[in-house]
């Protein structure tokens, strides 16, 4: 018999039930839940007479609606200035209260963006079923999870009975061999598979990324990495344990210690694919014939590397995709030919889930330092991810990098990443995001999104047009 | 939950690939606590020529006439006919709420993202996937005959044309009975309580440290 592979492994480790049909009865070890995607949920456990199952398995933090600015910010929730943002917040407060769920509120030095939180807290854990009604999700199968996001009445099923009922997916490997250039980071990786597979590769498969490409990685780089699985169409996406991942996960506070940190470690130990397992597809990169990636349409596979030219619909022979590349030139006021460096972002948005923990500060802040913001770039907004990122940037003196830029610096959360706050971007007006969509209206109605690393999002803030990061910093090519 | 067993409807197209959740259902509209009331917010950048609000009373806004669904001889329809990937991006379910409260029961497409397709069946609504031609063929009559309506029955697995053919479709067995009784899943999970339990204890065992690390309030 054939080995396993992670995903097996992790499957097998969580099946409660398995039953003819083929569905089983999969064990869910942690819930991240957030104020968007939650209040149906628990109206539904009040209107059934329900209680939650197992209360500690549970975590709530806001983090779509929460004012990035710091006077909006400094009142609290009450001082929310959007109504209906507030009440978000205020019922995600009011439920966990109810249900006796424990939350990080609001102005907590340790609240942030759900999945920036859950590891960094030690709260997603190798080896660890994780759900929460938000996609990425995919995020945590960095660290040797089996996360995955859920909707509304599956965050009520978790709830209700710490399980979902769940069908096996098929194995996807994608390695990235060699090493990838200076300047190439994880968020290229991620959007040159995307490119290559395309917004539908991954349905129906669990991803396992590999390669040594991969493995170099930091935990920072390969959350990056699995958190745009869902942009690849796959519902999860994750890395086997290794050293990088223990060092990371060790002294975190909801991390094991002592004694159960020894055994914690065995067990993680194992959490990779055998060296015999059979996966149903392979995909293979070369990571060094990566640059650094520009999207230049409204679907994140319509992307390619910053030197090349914007495609028209000639480009493509399949008539759904031309039709595509036609609506999207539209949409995006670009022309066919186009050099992708031409193109001028009005705004640049630094965080989201994705680009907004230190290390993508840090990769930004070297682009930044000693260079200004292009006075053609309207705002460039610099979002940490957590309040325990702020807090090490600020360590670090990287707020000062970018204010002494002209750039400003927020406080913790979503912000421009889906535009449901105040942050978003104005009719026809292009940006360069480290998020992950760059759906029609995603930042803001009429708005244009350019999805690119933290580097070259700095680097096109600079310049006030794209531009290949490598030929701004030292030891890059 | 609604059940789903035989369903006549008009049908109705939506003609792109890679139909997102946000495309769907657009983000402010998430703000509402509730769970219904987004039917009027389907496909609102589409709809309407401007730019919808929560809580705004529709029936004054500028509407966009090139959008099919606007279209007079799509009024009423209850089948989506759509291209490859439909649902993709966001998990929100907010997508298949609005697509139910605007009266869609069923929808059919070449591929769904996978999260979307699943929290359909959670709303009683039947996604479909059949292969690319039969869609498109389906695409074709729509547009050449006004008013095309399809039969879907979902106990038969079978679509029913006007022009008196049957396309067979897989669904699979559990989601299939759910739909067909509106059965309520968390319901049927609590019948295996005693194996939760059972599982529980065994994690217990063998990994201590999952458990009353973040406690309750
Ligand atoms: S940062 Fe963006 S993608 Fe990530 S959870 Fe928030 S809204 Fe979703």
């Amino acid at each position: 018999m054939a080995g396993k592979t992670l995903y097996d492994k992790l499957w097998q480790l969580h099946l409660v039930e398995q039953r003819d049909d083929g569905t089983a009865l999969i064990y869910i070890d942690r819930h991240l839940i957030h104020e968007v995607t939650s209040p149906q949920a628990f109206e539904g456990l009040r209107l059934a007479g329900r209680e939650p199952w197992r209360r500690d398995a549970n975590l709530a933090v806001p983090d779509h609606n929460v004012p990035t600015e710091k006077a909006e910010r400094a009142g609290g929730v009450a001082a929310i200035a959007d109504p209906v943002s507030r009440l978000q917040v205020q019922t995600l407060d009011e439920n966990c209260d109810a249900f006796d769920i424990v939350e990080i509120p609001i102005n907590d030095r340790r609240q942030g963006i759900v999945h920036v939180v859950g590891p960094e807290q030690g709260a997603t854990l190798p080896g660890m079923t994780v759900v929460c009604g938000d996609s990425h999700t995919s995020t945590h199968g960095a660290l040797g999870a089996l996360a995955h996001g859920i909707g509304t009445s599956e965050v009520e099923h978790v709830l209700a009975t710490q399980c979902l009922i769940q069908k096996k997916m098929k194995n996807l490997l994608i390695r990235v061999d060699g090493q990838v250039q200076p300047g190439v980071t994880a968020k290229d990786i991620a959007l040159a598979i995307i490119g290559e597979i395309g917004t539908a590769g991954g349905t129906g498969f669990a991803i396992e990324f590999g390669g040594e490409a991969v493995r170099a990685l930091s935990m920072e780089g390969r959350m990056t990495l699995c958190n745009m699985s869902i942009e690849a169409g796959a519902r999860m996406g994750m890395i086997a344990v290794d050293d990088v991942t223990l060092d990371y996960v060790k002294g975190r506070p909801y991390a094991p210690s002592g004694e159960q940190w020894t055994a914690a470690e065995a067990a993680w130990r194992d959490l990779h694919s055998d060296d015999d397992a059979e996966f149903d597809r392979v995909v293979v990169l070369e990571g060094a014939a990566i640059k650094p990636q520009v999207t230049w349409g409204t679907s994140p596979e319509m992307v390619l590397p910053i030197d090349a030219l914007v495609p028209g619909p000639q480009d493509f022979e399949d008539p759904v995709k031309r039709s595509a590349c036609e609506r999207a030139l539209e949409y995006m006021g670009l022309e066919a030919g186009q050099a992708i460096s031409e193109i001028r972002p009005d705004r640049v948005f630094i965080g989201s889930c994705t680009n907004s923990r230190i290390e993508d500060l840090r990769e930004a802040a070297n682009v930044v330092r000693g260079r200004s913001k292009a006075a053609s770039v309207k705002q460039v907004l610099i979002v940490p991810g957590s309040g325990e990122v702020k807090a090490q940037a600020e360590a670090e003196g990287l707020d000062k990098v970018f204010m002494d830029a002209g750039m400003e610096w927020r406080e913790p959360g979503c912000s421009m990443c889906l535009a449901m706050n105040a942050d978003k971007l104005g009719a026809g007006e292009h940006c360069a995001s480290t998020s992950n969509r760059n759906f029609e209206g995603r930042q803001g109605f009429g708005g244009r999104t350019h999805l690119v690393s933290p580097a070259m999002a700095a680097a096109a803030a600079v310049a006030g047009h794209f531009v290949d990061v490598r030929e701004l910093i030292e030891g890059a090519a | 939950m609604k059940p789903f067993t035989v369903h006549s409807g008009l049908v109705a197209p939506m003609d792109r690939a890679n139909v997102d959740t946000d495309l769907i259902i657009p983000k402010q509209f998430l703000k509402s606590i509730k769970r219904s009331g987004f039917g009027p917010n389907l496909f609102d950048e589409l709809r309407y020529l401007d730019e919808g609000q929560p809580g705004e009373d529709c029936s004054g806004r500028p509407v966009n006439d090139e959008f099919p669904l606007n279209f007079p001889r799509y009024a009423g329809a209850s089948v989506l006919l759509a291209r490859e990937n439909f649902g993709c991006g966001s998990s929100r379910e907010h997508a298949p709420w609005a697509l139910e409260d605007y009266g869609f029961r069923c929808i059919i497409a070449p591929s769904f993202a996978d999260i979307f397709f699943n929290n359909c069946f959670k709303n009683g609504m039947l996604p479909i996937a059949l292969d690319a031609e039969i869609v498109d063929g389906l695409f074709q009559a729509m547009y050449a005959n006004e008013g095309y309506a399809l039969e879907v029955d979902l106990p038969n697995q079978l679509i029913r044309t006007p022009e008196g053919e049957s396309i067979a479709f897989e669904v699979d067995a559990f989601r299939k009975d759910c739909t067909v009784n509106g059965l309520d899943d968390i319901g049927i999970t609590l019948k295996s309580a005693d194996a939760i339990r059972h599982y529980e204890a065994g994690l217990r065992q063998r990994a201590p440290w999952l458990f009353d690390v973040i406690g309750s309030r």
